[in-house]
């Protein structure tokens, strides 16, 4: 131990600046859709979107790899966004800061209320802020300064309303400002209880009042400003003229409620667009007949006959339409309808008849379903990927989606990330039986192509079973339906079988054959074909217990295999379904496509199939005899019953809490609040944990974790020859010396049909002492790096293995690092993370990583993962620990589980259910948006100027930079610039802590 | 049915014999008849011996009573092997972990236990026992912290004491400062860590192995703990500072076996009462190079060679008619294999369900299914 020590602690700069050139860890890029998203904004001129999610993250998108991403610091939800117009500033409301706003107005004007709309004028120097109490405050941009003594209280606006309608009642709160589009000073004020006040800035008077009775929830203008459009909570709108001359409107020029006449929920937003050509086109969310439809989240769009109500599958946080802000021009003319749902975007093309929706070439909802798994390949090869592209094409040539990225609506700057150096692809397991395979070459990842399993079995809404279906019936749906529903979008949680999970991929770039396996024990070998097939799949079960006496399963049935052919698409088409019996999930599989073999590995043992010939080669049976749990079925709940439990009445609790609308934050519910945080604290126990070496009869002892697939040393030192190793949970590692025919030594004819069966003899058995669970098994040629890919060698695609020298065997446990020499099986080198670290080994990869320094020099390093989220590098096979880094936050354990590496240094994990954070190990090897926004500025001297993130990181520093430079009290907007870098300096962005923003107000 | 006794007998070092012999397993009751048995067998009658089992981990373990007798036949499956000493040899036999791996090393760590000289007072005959507990490093540490070494000879019986978070007194350049710490909450009884009497609740846990655990969270420290457990050194400040060991100066004496003493009668009140467990700490090699040497040792993986694995396949397996699985022949070739003549330890542990009612087939797929495990 102390020399290893010290061997540790030798600082070499010339080895640390070889270091230095070969890792740095960055962040990248997130991947897929921004988990709980809350708000949304448009900037028409400069084309680009914000969203604001629940996490305080703001997100912006314009043309297809124009990407920024700020994360405010204290991580409180965005509850607004606004863009002043032009200017890539952002106005970021944050629930924070409208308390402090609130609380700083409340000093100045006596009614407190909390902040409710926020209107931006189209001047950019003047915010109009709504109240919950009525009232309005003006705030003089950008220092965000109360302008004193101008506010708009309800008092006011009382007094010039006439007696009958004011009727002793509040107005309520302020529900919409909306600016007059035509005359820049005037604002129109809805208040909750109906009344629509037209107030003039310069002269600070109410020019009109329009005297609703209908309770308010929005208000839009039509573009000419002679009339706007109000909508009501009884599911109604009404248009409104605005004629000069006469102060008080009673009647609004028309009024519908479009889905009654039984009660409808509210609309909550409306919006109402001229086109050149015909009507009008209205656009609403909400409004629904409240019995029947009450629970549907729907967007309706309306042109004089035709009418579309956009079914979707989450709530509707806001929408927007893409039109012509150009003044001169009369018309709206609106392009496309953007919808931002809880769980993805949609986005609807409004120019082409029919009104399809456009697939969106950036936020990609990855969830769904929930991922089971994923699986990385880089460098893939183009014959593969134009199939995959192809058959993915295919599937989205579906009515109703038009399939063009050519004309995506939002197109603001400039990507200038150039084309990726190679295909990269990651395919994501899915809880339905999908596998999705996403291109991640570059910064947008978008998809390529889905692969649905489910069809290989018999489940029970199997649309073959029943062709009077009648959503399969062509004549039913042409029957008259109110409203006229459209299915949008592709989220889809729901599962019609959890036995269908995949749990486990692997794939073959090289001779297109893929491995996917599954919660019912299932494993199913797919081949890539461009022609639809109509085949029955044959089907294999391997007995994993092999007799075993004593043990019953009590888990899930495995699932039934469809007994008549079926009709799979051009694409992965399966070939062969084995079962593993008992059907437990499987927890590793590994495909050797080159001798044609599978192993799968489950909770009771392993085995190995040949599908060239379709016949089990091997069956080994893991369990201790003392595992009684493995028998259960799917790990025991009886355990965590009164946890969980107590879990969910607690989380009843917290929704109780945070569920009200709109929650008041009173001194009082601060202090409650932090007196419950005080007793949820109190209230657990103080936490203890038991030393407890690992035993060999811990529960699932017999699980798989790791299969591995070698051409080695395992016999004797001169002869190799194919071999599969196998790890389990409770440390043990089984070789097994394979012979496949055709292979290795040259006996048998090489490719040579029915010369034999593969056999697989038990070579070597070893029995880790500390027990801890393999995670990963691998061989390393004499060179001591990790041994090709299948048909990589033999394609000449990689340097051919050097099997001059003797192999070692490198295995990763929870706890230990080992290396062992082959074929007699001696300890070499080892690292025991644990016993030095205290934590454990969640994730292990072979990295190779290139010098930034010297094109051709690239060192093969292992990255391991732990339990505490960072991540170690050693080298190989010396296993000398080289850099640590700090990646996910130990707490994530979600994001731990999902990590995965790629073979040139970067990885993914899952940062929420929808979203891959994308990040790099490599000092070279980076994937991150690099793109510019042209813009000019008119409250500068019309600078042309960029905007510009070019290192990784730098796009989350700077937006904090700017904020922090903004909130400095007293400081000068214009010389607080050159202390951003150049590229930025003209991102306003008011972020703001409570505290900031009060010393600023 | 029949177990099978392989005995060497050792008079001496470098005279020995060995017999290998059949026993009833119920034709003996106890370890006075067992005794007097082996002395038969080996025509010694009147020879004072020690008796010694090698367990399952490889670990010389004494037989001086009924109890461990029965739990040596117990362990033996189907081999036992059991070393015969003469008592009156001047090496004492030492129980402990790996001992047989260790004396097999070579003698260099013995040598100078042939020195000493005889201690004068023997609380009982070490030798019957096995440490499972040490004090080290005394004389590097400071007065208030203990070091304490836990053997747990490769048994599943667990270290027996929980661990908790907690807030530690820290004297620091800036003045006393409050830590947060790791203690000990909770020993389990009749565990490892309650027999030894060394470690007790509230006592704040410095350092794992060598490594410390400040700054380190609760489950760093338990799984350090855990993987450290075949050799788990806790350097601890003691709750209650009474019972520290005095420094050595006070009780000067002779040569390295000092300390011994004075550990022992340091802690020895306290281990009395738990002694019904067999277990009393007792002094052997307790300095810093064994302990090292057996670091190395602790882990080492049990790797199974497969001899029947051809070393390059001379035959062709004939595959079965239906093209199902092959199992490896291992078991089969394994029944029949002799015991190799070099190694010093081998076994084969059926499953604990084998009952000898089964049939032979039913056996064989059982032996085949468990551990074979050799040294």
């Amino acid at each position: 131990m102390m020399k290893f020590r010290f061997r540790r602690q030798g600082n070499d700069p010339q080895r640390e600046k070889i270091k230095q050139e070969l890792f740095a860890f960055n962040k990248t890029v997130e991947h897929g859709f921004p988990h709980q998203p809350c708000a949304l904004a448009f900037d028409p001129q400069l084309q680009l979107m914000a969203i604001g999610t629940k996490s305080g993250a703001i997100k912006i998108y314009g043309s297809p790899g124009v990407e920024f991403t700020g994360l405010h610091r204290d991580a409180a939800a965005v509850a607004q966004i606004h863009f002043l117009q032009g200017q890539v500033s952002l106005l970021g409301h944050f629930l924070d800061i409208h308390v402090c706003v609130c609380y700083n107005v409340c000093d100045v004007v006596s009614s407190a209320s909390r902040v409710t709309v926020l209107l931006l004028l189209s001047s950019c120097d003047l915010l109009c802020v709504g109240t919950e109490g009525g009232g309005i405050h003006f705030l003089d941009l950008p220092r965000l300064s109360l302008r004193d003594n101008q506010s708009l209280l309800l008092d006011q606006v009382m007094q010039s309303i006439p007696e009958d309608y004011r009727c002793g009642k509040s107005l309520g709160p302020v529900e919409s400002l909306q600016e007059h589009p035509k005359q820049p000073g005037k604002i129109l004020i809805g208040y909750s209880r109906g009344l629509v006040v037209l107030w003039d800035l310069s002269t600070r008077n109410a020019e009109h009042m329009f005297l609703g009775k209908q309770q308010l929830e929005s208000l839009v203008w039509e573009r000419s400003g002679s009339s706007f459009v109000s909508s009501h909570s009884d599911g109604g709108y009404s248009v409104w003229a605005v004629a000069s001359g006469n102060t008080y409107t009673h009647q609004p020029v028309s009024s519908s409620i479009p889905y009654g006449p039984f009660p409808c929920k509210a609309i909550n937003k409306i919006l109402w667009r001229t086109i050149q050509s015909g009507c009008p086109v209205v656009l609403y969310s909400g409004g629904m007949p409240r019995a029947s439809y009450g629970d549907r989240h729907c967007v309706t769009i309306q042109q004089d006959k035709q009418h579309v109500t956009l079914d979707f599958t989450s709530r509707v946080i806001d929408f927007f339409t893409v039109h012509t802000t150009d003044p001169e021009h009369d018309y709206d003319d609106p392009k496309a309808l953007v919808v931002l749902l809880e769980e993805e975007l949609v986005v609807i093309d409004l120019l082409t008849t029919g009104w399809p929706s456009v697939p969106p070439p950036y936020l990609a909802p990855l969830h769904s379903s929930a991922i089971t798994t994923s699986c990385h390949l880089d460098n893939v090869p183009a014959k593969l990927w134009d199939r995959l592209a192809a058959a993915g094409n295919n599937q989205g040539a579906q009515p109703g989606v038009r399939h063009a990225h050519g004309s995506w609506p939002i197109c603001g700057g400039k990507n200038l990330a150039p084309p990726p150096r190679q295909q990269e692809l990651l395919l994501t397991g899915h809880e339905d039986g999908t596998v999705r395979f996403w291109n991640v070459s570059a910064v947008a990842m978008t998809p390529l192509y889905k692969l649905s399993t489910a069809n290989v079995f018999h489940t029970d809404c199997d649309p073959n079973d029943d062709p009077l279906d009648p959503t399969n019936d062509p004549e039913a749906l042409q029957e008259e339906e109110w409203p006229p529903f459209r299915k949008v979008g592709c989220f889809d949680p729901y599962s019609d079988d959890p036995r269908l999970g995949i749990q486990k991929i692997s794939l073959c770039k090289y001779s297109c054959r893929l491995v996917v396996a599954g919660t019912a024990g299932q494993v199913i070998v797919l081949g890539l074909s461009d022609e639809w097939s109509d085949h029955t799949v044959d089907v294999s079960t391997v007995d994993l217990l092999q007799d075993r006496e004593g043990f019953t399963w009590k888990g899930h049935d495995r699932l039934e295999p469809r007994a008549s052919p079926a009709p799979f698409p051009p694409g992965f088409q399966p070939l062969v379904l084995v079962q593993a019996l008992p059907p437990a999930s499987v927890t590793s599989v590994m495909l050797h496509a080159e001798w044609n073999l599978v192993a799968f590995g489950t909770s009771h043992g392993f085995g190995l199939f040949d599908y060239h010939r379709r016949t089990a080669v091997l069956a080994r049976c893991t369990l201790h005899p003392n595992d009684s749990l493995a028998m259960e079925g799917p790990l025991s709940r009886v355990k965590s019953l009164k946890k969980s439990l107590r879990q969910s009445f607690r989380r009843i609790r917290k929704s109780r809490v945070s569920g009200k609308k709109r929650p008041i934050p009173t001194p009082t519910s601060k202090i409650q609040e932090a007196n419950a945080a005080l007793a949820d604290q109190e209230e657990v126990a103080p936490v203890q944990r038991r030393i407890e070496p690992r035993s060999a009869d811990d529960s699932l002892s017999g699980v798989v974790r790791c299969l591995c697939f070698a051409d080695t040393y395992l016999r004797d030192g001169t002869h190799h020859g194919p071999t599969l190793w196998a790890g389990t949970n409770s440390g043990s590692v089984y070789a097994y010396a394979l012979e496949v025919p055709g292979v290795g030594t040259g006996r048998g004819r090489p490719g040579g049909e029915g010369s034999g069966c593969v056999e697989a003899v038990l070579g070597k058995e070893i029995q880790l002492m500390h027990r801890a669970p393999v995670v990963s098994v691998c061989v390393l040629d004499g060179r001591g790096k990790p041994l090709p890919e299948p048909y990589q060698a033999s394609l000449d695609l990689a340097t051919a293995p050097d099997m001059t020298n003797p192999h070692s065997v490198l295995i990763a446990s929870e706890e230990q690092l080992k290396v062992f020499s082959l074929p007699k099986v001696g300890a070499k080198t080892k690292f025991k993370l644990t016993a030095h670290e205290g934590c454990r080994v969640r994730r292990v990869a072979m990295v190779t990583v290139c010098s930034t320094a010297q094109e051709d020099y690239s060192e093969t390093s292992l990255v391991c993962l732990t339990n505490l989220g960072d991540l170690h590098l050693f080298n190989v096979p010396a296993l000398r620990p080289q850099v640590r880094y700090d990646c996910i936050r130990k707490e994530d354990i979600s994001g731990i589980a999902s990590c995965v590496f790629t073979r040139n240094g970067q990885g993914f994990y899952l940062i929420s259910p929808s979203e891959y954070q994308r990040f790099s190990l490599s000092a070279k090897v980076i994937t991150e948006p690099l793109c510019t926004v042209e813009l000019e500025r008119p409250l500068e001297t019309h600078i042309r100027s960029l905007l510009h993130t070019n290192t990784s990181g730098n796009t989350h520093s700077s937006l904090l930079e700017t904020h922090t430079l903004l909130a400095v009290p007293g400081g000068d907007y214009n010389r607080t610039w050159p202390r951003c870098s150049n590229h930025w300096c003209n991102m306003i962005t008011f972020f703001g802590s409570s505290q900031d923003s009060s010393s600023r107000i | 049915c029949f177990y099978v006794i392989r005995t060497p007998e050792r008079n001496s070092l470098f005279e020995a014999e060995y017999r290998r012999f059949a026993l009833k397993m119920s034709g003996i009751c106890g370890f006075q008849e067992f005794y007097r048995l082996l002395q038969t067998v080996h025509h010694i009658p009147g020879v004072e011996v020690l008796l010694g089992y090698a367990d399952i981990q490889g670990d010389l373990l004494p037989i001086n009573n009924d109890d461990n007798f029965y739990k040596a036949l117990s362990s033996a499956n189907p081999l036992l092997r059991i070393i015969i000493q003469k008592r009156d040899v001047d090496e004492p036999v030492v129980f402990a972990t790996n001992s047989l791996q260790r004396r097999k090393k070579g003698l260099a760590g013995l040598r100078p236990a042939q020195q000493k000289s005889k201690p004068g007072l023997m609380i009982g005959l070490p030798q019957d026992f096995r440490q499972i507990s040490s004090i080290i490093d005394v004389d590097i540490l400071p007065e208030t912290h203990r070091r304490v070494r836990l053997h747990k000879h490769g048994t599943h019986k667990p270290l027996g004491f929980y661990i908790r978070d907690g807030v530690s007194m820290r004297v620091t350049p800036q003045g006393v400062e409050k830590v947060p710490g790791v203690f000990i909450s909770r020993l389990v009884r009749g565990g490892l860590a309650e027999s030894t009497g060394l470690l007790g609740v509230n006592d704040e846990i410095l350092e794992v192995n060598g490594i410390d655990v400040a700054g380190k969270s609760l489950d760093q420290v338990t799984d350090m703990m855990v993987a450290n457990s075949h050799n788990l050194i806790v350097t601890v400040k003691p709750a209650n500072q009474r019972n520290n060991v005095v420094p050595r100066a006070s009780r000067v004496s002779a040569g390295g076996n000092s300390s011994s003493g004075s550990v022992g009668s340091a802690f020895s009140h306290d281990s009395a009462p738990s002694t019904a467990s067999q277990s009393v700490s007792h002094h052997s090699n307790s300095n810093s190079v064994a302990e090292g040497d057996s670091d190395e040792d602790g882990d080492g993986d049990l790797i199974i060679e497969t001899d029947s694995l051809p070393p390059y396949l001379p035959h062709r397996c004939v595959s079965n008619g239906n093209g199902s699985h092959r199992e490896s022949p291992l078991s089969s070739s394994l029944g029949q294999r002799p015991l190799p003549q070099s190694m010093s330890l081998s076994m084969t542990t059926p499953t604990h369900n084998c009952s000898p009612t089964k049939t032979s087939s039913s056996q064989e797929s059982m032996r085949e299914d468990g551990n074979i495990i050799t040294l």
